[in-house]
């Protein structure tokens, strides 16, 4: 009997210990892996595939020419170990090889993304994030001349381009203004490191982050190719029963009151 | 020769963080990456099974070199080494090894009344991270080890990492003579499970020992040595790091490294 009770009572403790561990642990680990403004290398999976299939080994931060990449460490406050970049200190600078993604073990850097249909690396795929500009601290939207974000940018007026305008407030010049293509946009952060404010007034956020989604129910009429998703479109047609009752009938007739 | 594995053992776990950290700062193509995985020679893929086992149970669909490595570690380590990790590959072995050499030149584990914790805490630690890392959706044991902050930090940069180091050396020194490597760490436990029929053990002889209990003072893992003085056997469980403590400290070579001897083993059982 009481070689019973001290066998149930040590299970039990076990038991209490290891959903205490598991509590803490959890915690945790579900904190530490959420870092939605992290900067991922080229061709990585989303998120939080990203973060289930990097191992963590660096062998991407090994491959890259420029020391963009590197790992978290702790007290980074970004998932440890897993590797990221800041654009401001050392941006992505897009070789053409792009040698971080084929040496990943795991495929968390996946190689397919960057192809073309002939399997040649396209740059143009790389897919990190987008710029974004703050038009307040942008010295461009104040009439200063400044195209270095412009230049910086290795899809130069496909991914950044400058809308001209005239200036009202002097009469006699022009506005030089940098806007983003997001579609074609890498996240190379090239522009960020540019950048020639203090804080920089453009910098690259992750998609989740800097993207909207318009949905499926909008289509561009005026675009071939979007007007091309409604050409199989069936409408459906419903009718309703119109009650052939006088209204006076209807509200004589005490159903429903 | 009272430290000829002991310097060994330096050697090999100082030289391959070398080699890694040469990878890193020099370019060096040897073994390039961490402990998580590795690339030997430009072209062997080497893998920590225990991580692969995790990133699995967390949903990953894992690239093809990754589980080759992992494959060939698993097999070495099952075949030949069996928990030779711990002992001559891991960097945490230093910094434990540290804290247990301080800690018997203090003299505390004498002084220090004896805290409880079960060796086979760190089966359920194994279990618990499998268990997480499938509720999750990501490496739980992979985003709290140690022995991969250590590792990584030593090679990529340290940050904080320098906690763990700390936390590891006291925990082992203060709190439990060996605390970590001995009762808690999963991957440790897992190399145990995983080595547990490996070719390489210390076999004891009865008839030459003395029972002077050297070998049981300085063994990391004493309940392995049972048979000590009582009969000749290998010693088969799978919790020895095959760190050769044991071997050299005998006066009386009464230990020494051998292949599993199976036939005998069987032989004396039946005597």
């Amino acid at each position: 009997m009481n070689e019973r009770r001290k066998f149930i009572l040590s299970m039990a403790r076990g038991i209490g210990l290891a959903a205490m561990g598991a509590l803490a642990w959890s915690a945790y680990v579900g904190e530490v892996r959420s870092a939605p403004l992290i900067l991922r290398p080229p061709g990585a999976l989303p998120e939080s595939d990203f973060l289930r299939t990097c191992i963590k080994c660096g062998l991407c931060v090994l491959a890259c020419p420029y020391d963009t990449l590197r790992l978290a460490a702790p007290g980074d406050s970004n998932p440890i170990g897993t590797p990221y970049f800041v654009p401001r200190d050392i941006p992505c600078y897009m070789c053409e090889d792009i040698p971080c993604v084929p040496v990943c073990p795991t495929g968390a850097l996946n190689e397919a993304s960057l192809k073309d249909e002939t399997g040649a690396w396209e740059i143009k795929k790389i897919d990190i994030g987008v710029a974004v500009v703050d038009v307040e601290a942008c010295v461009a939207f104040w009439g200063i001349q400044c195209d270095a974000c412009y230049r910086a940018c290795p899809l130069m007026d496909e991914a950044i381009y400058l809308k001209y305008e005239k200036n009202e407030r002097t009469g006699k010049h022009a506005f030089l203004k940098p806007v983003v293509n997001t579609n074609v946009c890498t996240g190379c952060g090239l522009c960020e490191r540019a950048c020639i404010t203090e804080k920089p007034a453009i910098f690259v956020l992750p998609n989740a982050i800097a993207l909207g989604k318009v949905g499926d129910h909008y289509i561009k009429g005026w675009d071939s190719g979007d007007e091309a998703r409604v050409a199989g479109a069936k409408a459906e047609t419903t009718q309703t029963k119109i009650n052939q009752q006088s209204a006076l009938d209807a509200l004589n007739a005490d159903e429903g009151f | 020769m009272k430290y000829r594995f002991m310097i060994l053992r330096r050697l090999t776990q100082l030289g391959l963080l070398g080699l890694y950290i040469g990878a890193n700062l020099f370019g060096w193509k040897i073994l390039q990456g961490n402990l998580s995985s590795s690339l030997l020679f430009e072209s062997i893929p080497l893998a920590d099974p225990y991580a692969i086992m995790q990133m699995t149970l967390a949903g990953a669909v894992l690239g093809f070199d990754v589980l080759l490595g992992a494959l060939i570690i698993a097999l070495f380590y099952m075949i030949i080494g069996g928990r030779a990790f711990c002992a001559w590959v891991c960097p945490v072995n230093l910094i434990t090894d540290a804290a247990n050499k301080l800690r018997r030149s203090l003299g505390i584990s004498q002084v220090q009344k004896r805290v409880y914790m079960s060796r086979s805490i760190r089966y359920w630690v194994m279990g618990l991270g499998l268990l997480l890392s499938f509720a999750m959706g990501v490496a739980a044991f992979e985003m709290i080890s140690p022995i991969s902050i250590v590792h990584r930090g030593a090679v990529f940069g340290m940050g904080l990492g320098v906690g763990a180091i700390v936390v590891i050396f006291l925990f082992d020194l203060f709190v439990h003579e060996n605390g970590w490597c001995g009762h808690l760490c999963p991957l440790g436990a897992f190399y145990s499970l995983a080595g547990r029929f490996s070719l390489i053990r210390v076999y004891h002889d009865a008839e030459a020992c003395t029972a002077c209990m050297k070998c049981k003072e300085v063994c990391p893992e004493k309940e392995v040595l049972h048979m000590v003085a009582k009969s000749s056997e290998s010693v088969v469980m799978g919790e020895c790091i095959n760190c050769g403590r044991c071997v050299e400290v005998c006066d009386d070579d009464a230990l020494h490294f051998s292949l599993r001897k199976f036939a005998m083993q069987a032989k004396e059982k039946s005597l």
